[in-house]
């Protein structure tokens, strides 16, 4: 099923919203919960635009008008933009500081750089940086130790160079501000939230 | 509760509406990335009857589904007015299957213990909580707790419990026993009984604390460190009882006290009662003859 709004046709969102919306929180949650475990979204539509499946699932899932969304240039495309303007009514803003909620590739510098990080009374106030990458569970393996996570754990994500895991360790020094990230490749996730240590 | 509403079918699936169930989703997400930290959420009261504890009943309904099965415990028994009520009002509003079985449930929600059985992962573990800053009877100024969690700044703490020490030679609280998460952040357990502490640490399940009046949401994700805050010269310990359950001889579990007949006669029976159950189950011969509880 399509829509169509002005010129283009409308990626078609959840069939059955409460249901879908629900397995798939409960997949993000998994993933937040246990940091760097690859977790796949069944529920996913055909996407629009750029977007892989799993971070249209997930932006259906969590975002709204309350949650203003920043789209990095490769994604701001009429149809991601129409996508999430008539699915989930979420403002599209044009400055990284006003966002809940971004959407962003891997091969981009400085992914961090501007985002919302909350505050130390207020920490849960910081941006989810959804960034999409070529694959998970391939690529260099680097330990992660953290909350979720028992002991240690070993995880790949492709697609990211040597600068952005210093640019993490200084997301991760901010703690408990900074900001949380959920990779995303096709139908697959794993979150990285602020409190996980990463070594190479 | 609003029944007429429930019986039209006039209701979302789990009750709340999916704006406010996105809002407690992005609260509990939140929750996760920052163990022990309180996050506040919005959105409107939820009419509900008194003792339902709304903020368990909140994040419950946000997380559901219908491949869940729950359970839902007051003080440990399964059988309390509060337990099948808010049991029922899942099953019809969220068609999901219910369980008193602690291993078979997916989700549990609990007002004042801790399963006996120990949590799996894959588990999630809502508790009802009535009063979600630990700090708040030393500080009654919102503002001012915020600053002392943000600066770490516990020492108020510190000293309300030596202060305890002091005056009766050990620390005095034995429910809603302050622990430190992770290291960072000072945390109310809720008032489950400070036998139950030791479960929260490490666990392979994921615990979500919803405080209703208040509007706060915060977590302990799995395996992250949980200590009962103590002293170096008076180490924290959990209760012990020299008696067991009379139902089950459990010596391992938190017992209640119960005056049986009108001769004061006593017996102390698990507060778990499918832990118990299970048990009687598991030993030989006839169960003794006791009153049920
Ligand atoms: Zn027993």
């Amino acid at each position: 099923m399509s829509y169509t709004l002005g010129t283009h046709d409308i990626a078609a969102g959840f069939v059955d919203p409460p249901h879908e919306s629900q397995r798939v929180f409960r997949g993000v949650l998994d993933a937040f919960s246990h940091p760097g475990r690859i977790v796949t979204v069944d529920d996913a539509p055909a996407p629009p635009g750029g977007l892989c499946c799993a971070t249209a699932a997930f932006l259906l899932t969590l975002i709204d008008r309350d949650t203003p969304l920043w789209l990095a240039p490769e994604f701001d495309t009429p149809e991601v933009c129409d996508f999430v303007r008539f699915h989930t009514g979420a403002p599209i803003v044009g400055g990284r500081a006003e966002a809940t909620f971004a959407v962003q590739a891997h091969d981009q510098p400085l992914l961090f750089d501007s985002f919302n990080i909350g505050t130390d009374t207020y920490p849960d106030r910081s941006a989810t940086l959804v960034i999409e990458v070529p694959v998970l569970g391939a690529g260099p393996v680097r330990t992660w130790r953290g909350p979720g996570i028992d002991g240690q754990a070993s995880v790949a994500v492709a697609g990211l160079d040597h600068t952005f895991w210093l640019d993490w360790a200084a997301n991760h020094s901010l703690f408990p501000c900074g900001v949380d990230v959920v990779f995303a490749a096709g139908s697959q996730l794993l979150a990285l939230p602020r409190a996980i240590a990463v070594e190479a | 509760m609003p029944d007429t509403a429930i019986q039209d079918g006039a209701y979302n699936y789990a009750y709340l509406d999916e704006q406010t169930k996105r809002m407690i989703r992005r609260a509990i997400l939140k929750a996760v990335a920052v163990p022990g930290y309180q996050v506040p959420f919005g959105g409107r009261e939820m009419p509900l009857p008194y003792g339902w504890g709304t903020g368990g009943i909140q994040v419950t309904a946000a997380i559901i589904g219908r491949d869940d099965t729950l359970k839902v415990i007051d003080q440990g028994a399964d059988d309390t007015t509060n337990a099948v009520s808010i049991r029922r009002f899942f099953a019809r509003v969220a068609d999901v299957a219910t369980t008193t079985r602690t291993g078979d449930a997916t989700v549990i929600q609990t007002r004042h213990r801790v399963p006996e059985t120990p949590l799996k992962e894959g588990q999630i573990l809502v508790f009802q909580v009535p009063i979600p800053e630990p700090l708040r009877m030393l500080e009654p100024r919102e503002t001012e707790t915020r600053t002392l969690h943000a600066l770490s700044e516990y020492g108020v703490m510190q000293v309300s419990l030596y202060e305890s020490i002091a005056r009766h030679g050990r620390i005095a609280k034995t429910y809603n026993y302050p622990v430190l998460v992770n290291g960072r952040y000072i945390m109310s357990p809720s008032p489950i009984p400070k036998f139950d502490n030791p479960k929260l640490d490490r666990s392979p399940a994921l615990q979500l604390y919803g405080a209703g009046r208040e509007k706060r949401i915060y977590a302990v994700p799995p395996y992250t460190p949980v200590k009962s805050l103590d002293f170096d010269d008076h180490p924290f310990e959990i209760e012990t009882w020299s008696e067991s359950c009379a139902l089950c001889g459990s010596k391992e579990s938190f017992l209640d006290e119960m005056i049986v007949d009108d001769t004061g006669k006593r017996l102390f029976l698990c507060s778990d009662t499918d832990w118990c159950q299970e048990r009687q189950g598991e030993r030989e011969g006839a169960p003794p003859e006791v009153p049920a509880k």
